[in-house]
């Protein structure tokens, strides 16, 4: 009785923190950007005074929409993105870790890739639902950047999981020997390189999954008005832009984890409570810092991709590398074997 | 209507033409610009009027615009304010009295401020936002 009261708590605490560190974020990056194009741009609570705004306006169901799945598709999106941060390690705070007790234990890595398909989804669904043509053209858009950028983050994650198993480790999928070995630590200076190829093609599967620019084609504000979210308002386009602040944390988190696990609390010597709050700054570090390099800075220095550019880049460039990366990383392994395969 | 404080600190402005000569257009373009950073005050163009708080309507409202320009404006969800750039809006301007006008744009939806000038200086289209959040604290104020 009392670890599910613990688990409910810790639900309700890690939603919290993904809806209050994804706007930070956001705010973050709006102030990035703004400082790049010289500007002094908004203050950076921004994105929560925008949640505001939003929840306080009233929210519009246009006349041909379907309004059950209209309604339902935000409220979805929103649940799945929090949901994600429940199996993504927090700092030290890990998901089948002892403060937070949580739904975690079944949770790993190929759960956590499905999981972030959905939101997604759930925008495609939304889209179709309200009834207007340039959300359904942003709907199929954002079904082809989704089936476009899937394969090459599967890629990375299971070239990765597979070295893992290589070293030895049971339960390569799992986010807690994730969290425990990083991978640097265990491949060799060919692997190595492999791991940096598998790095850029996340970082660049990171923008395409929160449909920023350069892969915002689905949301195209110029061409499509929107796209997707064309004819959501008020308390629906807050819980979307809510899902997106909680993928933003999910994806930057989920690289942390691949390429950047490491914590700060063994190095100066803290433990106990302070060593999680430690940690989850500077996981909160981390996050920015991939944030910025992934998001922010492609996102200011590019302009957007046509549709079929999005496919070519996704398929063709980014899906050679990461075949690049994962043949350098499973040769590594192989080696380590002594040369068998197995 | 329902005004929160956090309503006037982030103004999504949609933007409509109803037959101007783009010379408004331009200029609200230029008090977009990195130059003058709206962004600060958590003013940014959108683009869809679902999304908007703020309809900034150029032109003198023509007569195929006229439905477009009230369908745009049930569109918006509410509380919303509506700004009259340039000059044609108000009177017409240099199409005065032309055959095809069904403006100006005050007979066609209910507008909040009118930024006069043929076209206003990206300053004064700028005041005139300034003069809409003024109105929308002076309403919060007489709601409580
Ligand atoms: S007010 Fe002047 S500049 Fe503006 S649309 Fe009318 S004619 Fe053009």
């Amino acid at each position: 009785m009392s670890s599910l009261l613990v688990t409910i708590a810790g639900v309700i605490l890690v939603t919290i923190f993904g809806i209050i560190a994804g706007l930070f974020l956001m705010g973050v990056d709006r102030i990035c950007a703004a400082r790049m194009q010289m500007r002094q741009g908004p203050p950076l609570i921004q994105p929560f005074i925008d949640i505001r705004k939003l929840l306080s306006k009233d929210s519009q169901v246009p006349a041909n929409a379907i309004p059950s799945l209209f309604n339902a598709a935000p409220i979805v999106a929103f649940a799945s993105a929090v949901t994600v941060l429940f199996y993504l390690p927090l700092g030290s705070i890990l998901p089948v870790g002892t403060p937070l007790p949580m739904v975690g234990e079944y949770g790993d890595l190929i759960l956590i890739m499905y999981l972030l398909t959905v939101p997604a989804l759930a925008m495609v669904a939304g889209g179709f639902a309200s009834g207007s043509p340039y959300a359904s053209v942003g709907a199929q858009r954002e079904m082809v950047t989704m089936i476009a950028y899937e394969f090459p983050l599967a890629i990375a994650i299971i070239a990765i999981a597979w070295r893992l198993a290589v070293a030895g480790l049971v339960m390569p999928f799992s986010v807690n020997t994730l969290a425990a070995n990083p991978i640097w630590t265990v491949v060799g200076p060919i692997g190595i390189i492999g791991c940096i190829l598998l790095l850029i093609v996340l970082a660049w599967v990171t923008p395409a999954e929160l449909s920023r620019i350069p892969c915002d084609t689905p949301e195209a504000e110029t061409e499509l008005c929107g796209g997707l979210l064309v004819e959501y308002s008020g308390r629906n386009l807050a819980l979307f832009s809510l899902s997106m602040a909680a993928k933003l944390v999910a994806m930057a988190g989920l690289a942390v984890l691949l390429f950047l696990p490491w914590n700060i609390s063994p190095l100066i010597g803290i433990s106990g409570i302070g060593a999680a709050g430690a940690d989850l700054v500077f996981f909160l570090l981390k996050v920015i810092v991939v944030m910025f390099f992934s998001v922010t800075l492609v996102r200011v220095v590019m302009a957007r991709f046509r549709i079929n550019t999005v496919v070519s880049l996704y398929w063709g460039w980014l899906t050679t590398i990461g075949l690049i990366g994962m043949f350098l990383i499973i040769l590594d392994g192989s080696m380590s074997l002594g040369g068998c395969l197995s | 209507m329902k005004l929160s404080p956090s309503f006037n600190r982030s103004l999504w402005v949609f933007h409509v033409n109803s037959g101007s000569c783009n010379g408004c257009d331009i200029e609200i373009v230029a008090a977009l610009c990195p130059r003058y950073d709206p962004e600060r005050f958590g003013i940014k163009l959108v683009g869809s009027p679902r999304h908007a708080d703020v309809l900034l309507v150029t032109g003198p409202v023509t007569h195929q615009m006229r439905d477009r320009v009230r369908r745009v404006y049930d569109q918006m969800a509410s509380p919303k304010v509506v700004m009259c750039i340039g000059t044609c809006g108000q009177s017409g301007g240099v199409f005065y009295d032309s055959y095809n006008l069904d403006g100006p744009l005050d007979q066609v939806i209910p507008v909040d401020v009118y930024v006069p000038g043929c076209a206003p200086r990206p300053e004064a289209i700028i005041y005139g936002v300034v003069q809409a959040i003024a109105k929308l604290e002076r309403l919060e104020r007489s709601v409580k």
